[in-house]
């Protein structure tokens, strides 16, 4: 009997096992089979061949669970097991996953519209720069190009008075106001001197109206000529495409302001007109479907490609669909060195404490890194292991200059040395970051604070953690940290008990500054810190009731209440779809049997778990209850009929496009490539920024002018 | 899409003719596929109404079947046009209100003459157009619920801009000029009132915006915060200006490295225990006081007590931060925190470990204890904790650690000689 799975190159992989069994066995075998594989997307059976069995991927894990809880006789079990251990091995050695695009054209796509616009004012020019625009700018451009297009100097704009001598001024900004009235006054002020100069703005990716009207209510729209630098989308690495913007989270969950959705659409509608058009799309959240929406409407213009596409599947989703996740402290290395150092546009700057010298070093993290992109997923119990495995093989390769001759010895040097030095260097440097972590960490109780965290998530001693988070309050230990506690309390418990609220929030108002009233009311907004109040009045009202009528009356009551109150539905969320593991069970992080592993086991993000349950399902059916708790707002939408079951064989529908609105993180980037190497396909994350909960907290801090 | 160029652009908006461009082609086009979207969607709208034909999803069910529609309620599904995406159905976007704007403008290619639609539309795509025929508040209202309908951002605040007087009655519009305004700096909300005092840099003048700030309608809750910051700042304008002259011996021995002014309550505190504790209940600077005022919870008070006094190695006010005397007069340590929260404070503030010994001694928690002890090296502890637990092998493996002939060394030798113990191992 024949056991087939299929790889990309449709090249059929087989795993014979019939000389392991009885033929009554075989049946049993393929009985069982059958049975776990219902439901899966791809066929898996040939009716003329019924010896041969397709395993789609996807059923792996079923496999094995039915394995379990089905008595299964013990050789078919092991017979099972050997099946799914050769689907994992191959797996593992997924040589050839899908090919994942080449990004980099987009890159020379933004240099040469920004060369382009640069050009459109021809002569010697001084350049100023939005300060968060540098580290994008320096991804695609370097300033031997810009000194090409007659850039003279550079400027960071600081919005106070400038010393520029040049008789033209070109801005490179962000669309903002205050920016925008700053240039204004610029122009103004050389009014007033009688000085003559030309002035240009380039707003990237695209320019406001309400930038125009300042400049007209200022009385310099002629003064100034204004441009677009059509730059949506900066590839930080082979899977993660970023947008930049980590103002769209505040602009677009707490002020309700839309201003960026074109935005996203017209990133989609790049990528579409670049790398193909998708066959489907999936996605949940309100500003997920605006998005959709704006990014259609675009498309309905602009002109029909027909070309194969390079990935068919998107997947959006809203931030505000998953707040628990990117409040997690980050385990997983690649998230570790982004919470304790923060990651800015894919580089990072280890101070004197990692470099063990006296400066500091900016470092690319990125596949590149060869030290680094292996460890990058890894749980951060295991890098440790590793790091001192990969220092003892870089000694081996070192020591074999021992008894070379002279031929040899120029072979090695010409061949190997410069590698060799460079692995060294890349070596010293993450074992440096994770000694530096790790100090960092023993510091501050982390292990405390993860047991806080994890108690939370599992809904267990929460009167104990309450206690934890007024003490790291009183304590005045870390107020990021203070407030991150407080909201990861709030979510899962579906809000905190009036007491408990007003006491914790009189607390951190004194521990930190009462002018922390402001974050509390954006906090309370955004529903990351609230107050039961339907709660309260509940329990009063059925204590009422209860004393009129029976218990079944009470108990839908309650539903009926508590459908009424704008919950988070934690708890019910993390039962449906199995977010959180059994406590006491075993979890091995060396070899992580499912996403949880990047929350050391202890709890899957909840915004991957739907994309995985979306794609299994190809859409949302089944799922009724849980988007019901996350507030509806879910859709799956389908493009064309005519060519997607051509398509459905190629590798395009192995390459799933994952647009995070609001943010993600690099443990949410981490699961999902999990995901992928366990489902042979791949994941490209396209975010409007990269977060953490550091960045999301202080978008929504307001104590300071 | 290509734009205008930026001298169109100029001529665009400076005039009021129509003119020739090089795009011209390209936009009539673009026109007519606009007319012709609008005219589809229109007769979808109508269509929808009849529900003769039956419409299949892409998931194969007829559309309108019982599954179907629970699958799809948050998102029902238009079936669109055969080569593109479907439209969905998003947010309860205004209801288009008197849909009666006439269809032959939509032809027609003079600015003036544009549909509020087709307005939106050209603004969407940075085309020129002109909002100079939306004069009735009908007409507006129809433009703002345009740009509403198509989640433009851009334009919805542009469109805004010019429309401030029809937005209160429309919330996602109204947000977005809120927003504005912030940025223009001109809000007046509650609490953004209130986070104007972070622009006053004069403390004096801040607190006198913090007092008329009081009289605002802020929740009970909040006002008595806002209240709370108003006195917290009055006494620190006052305790500022008598410990800046200040030459008691502890200013001396430890000069203050910064104002006490703005700083959190708990900082203020703080500060109080290290400058002014034992000072009578009287004075504004002392930490009964403080305490007092801003109610301040026992576990909070002690915290911030045993930090600033442990800092300051005056371990005889840690000791009588704790003691209690009980009925007989036998004092007592007792704490609302965890001793072994304590004990990690003194270690954190370099406590001796004849301190640390006493407070190790007080945990609770045998397990906690036992960590605390091996962890700040309270010998004693350890030894004796292993003695109890009558663990020989332990005390075999702690004896390797010491130095030799040490007296704990020495100590373990004498238990390990003693025959009265019957060891469990």
């Amino acid at each position: 009997m024949l056991i087939s799975y299929q790889k990309k190159n449709k090249k059929k992989h087989h795993h014979l096992i019939s000389s392991q069994l009885h033929s009554s066995l075989q049946k049993e075998l393929l009985q069982f089979l059958l049975e776990c594989c219902v439901g899966a997307a791809e066929p898996f059976y040939h009716p003329r061949r019924p010896h041969e069995v397709f395993l789609n991927p996807f059923c792996r894990p079923a496999c094995q669970h039915r394995c379990k809880t089905r008595s299964a006789s013990s050789q078919v079990y092991s017979a099972v097991q050997s099946v799914v251990g050769s689907l994992h091995m191959a797996h593992t050695e997924w040589k050839d996953a899908p090919g994942l695009p080449d990004f980099s054209l987009l890159k020379r796509l933004a240099r040469d519209q920004l060369i382009f616009l640069l050009e459109q004012l021809p002569g010697k020019k001084d350049l100023f720069i939005d300060a968060d625009l540098m580290s994008p700018l320096d991804r695609i451009a370097n300033v031997t190009i810009l000194k090409q297009h007659e850039v003279d100097k550079l400027y960071k704009v600081e919005l106070k008075p400038i010393v520029s001598s040049s008789d033209q001024l070109c801005f490179l900004i962000r669309p903002r106001i205050q920016t925008v009235k700053w240039i204004s006054d610029l122009v103004n002020a050389d009014k007033v001197a009688g000085r003559f100069r030309r002035y240009k703005i380039i707003f990237t990716p695209q320019k406001f109206y309400a930038c125009e009207t300042v400049l007209e209510e200022q009385g310099v729209y002629g003064d100034v000529t204004t441009d677009e630098w059509n730059f949506y989308i900066l590839p930080l690495d082979d899977d993660i495409l970023s947008l930049e913007l980590p103002e769209f989270f505040r602009d677009n969950f707490l002020e309700g302001d839309q201003r960026w959705v074109t935005t996203a659409g017209s990133a989609l509608r790049l990528l579409q007109s670049v790398y193909g058009s998708f066959s489907k799309v999936y996605g949940i959240g309100r500003c997920a479907k605006m998005v959709y929406e704006s990014w259609r409407e675009l498309m309905e213009d602009g002109e029909q490609r027909t070309r194969q596409p390079e990935f068919a599947k998107v997947f959006l989703v809203d931030r505000d669909v998953d707040f628990v996740t990117p409040l997690c402290s980050q385990v997983v290395y690649e998230g570790l060195v982004d919470d304790l150092f923060r990651i800015k546009c894919g580089s990072v700057e280890f101070g004197p404490d990692v470099t063990s010298s006296d400066k500091s070093i900016k470092v690319m993290l990125n596949s590149q890194d060869k030290v680094f992109s292996e460890i990058r997923n890894e749980h951060f119990s295991n890098v440790f292991g590793f790091l001192s495995q990969k220092a003892k093989n870089l000694q081996t390769a070192y020591d074999k200059r021992r008894g070379m001759d002279i031929q040899q010895m120029k072979a090695f040097v010409a061949d190997e040395l410069k590698g060799l030095k460079q692995e060294h260097r890349l070596l010293s440097l993450h074992i440096g970051a994770s000694e530096s972590m790790m100090k960092k960490k023993t510091k501050q109780d982390f292990q405390e604070l993860l047991k806080t965290e994890h108690s939370l998530l599992e809904g267990f001693e929460i009167r104990e953690c309450i206690t934890y988070i007024e003490e790291h309050i009183n304590r005045q230990v870390s107020m990021i940290d203070s407030l991150r506690l407080l909201c990861l309390l709030s979510i899962t418990e579906n809000g905190l008990l009036s007491k408990d609220y007003r006491s914790l929030k009189a607390q951190y108002l004194q521990s930190y500054g009462i002018e922390h009233l402001l974050t509390f009311a954006n906090l309370r907004q955004l529903g990351l810190l609230e107050e039961q109040q339907a709660g309260e009045t509940l329990t009063v009202m059925e204590s009422k009731v209860g004393k009129l009528v029976n218990d079944k009356t009470v108990g839908k009551l309650t539903d009926a209440f508590s459908s009424l109150a704008k919950k988070s539905n934690f708890r019910a969320l993390s039962k449906r779809l199995a977010l959180v593991p059994k406590s006491g069970e075993e979890y091995d992080l060396r070899v992580p049997r499912d996403m949880a592993y990047v929350f050391s086991g202890a709890y899957i993000p909840l915004s991957c778990k739907l994309i995985e349950q979306v794609l299994e399902r190809d859409g949302w059916t089944g799922m009724e209850e849980v988007t019901r708790m996350l507030n509806g707002q879910e859709f799956a939408v389908t493009g064309g009929s005519s060519s997607s079951e051509a398509r459905s064989k190629t590798d395009a529908q192995r390459i799933v496009l994952v647009m995070f609105l609001g943010g993600c993180t690099f443990s949410e980037i981490s699961a999902l490539r999990f995901l992928g190497k366990e489902r042979g396909c791949r994941f490209i994350v396209v975010t409007t920024a990269i977060t953490n909960s550091s960045r999301l907290l202080e978008a929504l801090l307001d104590n300071s002018a | 899409m290509t734009r205008a160029k930026p001298e169109d652009d100029e001529y665009w908006n400076s005039s009021k003719f129509k003119a020739f461009t090089f795009d011209d082609e390209d936009d009539e086009f673009s026109q007519l596929k606009e007319s012709k979207r609008a005219v589809n969607s229109i007769l979808v709208d109508e269509d929808e109404d009849e529900d003769d034909v039956e419409r299949v999803s892409w998931s194969g069910e007829p559309v309108g079947s019982i599954s179907w529609s629970v699958k799809e309620t948050a998102s029902s599904i238009r079936s669109g046009s055969e080569q593109s995406f479907p439209k969905i159905d998003t947010t309860p976007s205004l209801s288009k209100q008197g849909s009666g704007y006439s269809l032959s403008s939509l032809f027609k290619g003079n600015l003036h003459d544009l549909s509020p639609e087709e307005t939106v539309r050209r603004m969407q795509k940075g085309r020129p157009f002109s909002l100079e025929k939306f004069r009735s508040l009908q007409d507006k209202l129809l433009l703002l619920d345009e740009a509403v309908a198509v989640y433009d951002g851009n334009v919805i605040t542009a469109v805004s801009q010019i429309l401030f007087r029809e937005l209160m009655a429309r919330d996602v519009a109204l947000r977005h000029y809120v927003h504005y305004l912030k940025e223009m700096g001109e809000q007046k909300l509650l609490l953004m009132h209130y986070k104007e005092h972070l622009n006053i840099k004069d403390e004096g003048r801040r607190r006198d915006f913090l007092k008329s700030c009081l009289s605002l309608p802020f929740s009970q809750d909040d006002a008595t915060h806002v209240q709370d910051h108003y006195t917290l700042l009055e006494r620190q304008i006052i305790i500022e200006a008598s410990d800046k002259k200040a030459d008691a011996e502890i200013f001396k021995k430890f000069p203050r490295k910064a104002s006490i002014l703005n700083m959190p309550i708990i900082t203020t505190l703080y500060y109080s225990c290290f400058y002014h504790y034992g000072e009578s209940e009287g004075t504004f600077s002392s930490p009964s006081n403080i305490r007092k005022t801003f109610r301040i919870s026992e576990k909070q008070y002690i915290l911030t007590a045993l930090g600033a006094r442990a800092k300051l190695k005056s371990w005889f006010d840690v000791d009588s931060l704790f003691n209690t005397k009980n009925w007989l007069g036998y004092t007592k340590k007792k704490s609302p925190i965890g001793f072994h929260r304590v004990v990690d404070i003194l270690h954190k503030n370099s406590a001796p470990v004849q301190v640390l010994q006493e407070y190790v001694n007080l945990i609770d928690d045998p397990d906690l204890k036992l960590s605390g002890a091996l962890k700040y090296k309270c010998h004693d502890v350890v030894i004796n904790t292993y003695r109890d637990l009558k663990d020989r092998q332990q005390l075999i493996v702690y004896r390797e650690k010491l130095e030799r002939d040490s007296p704990e060394y020495r100590k373990i030798q004498e238990l390990l000689n003693n025959v009265q113990i019957r060891w469990k191992n």
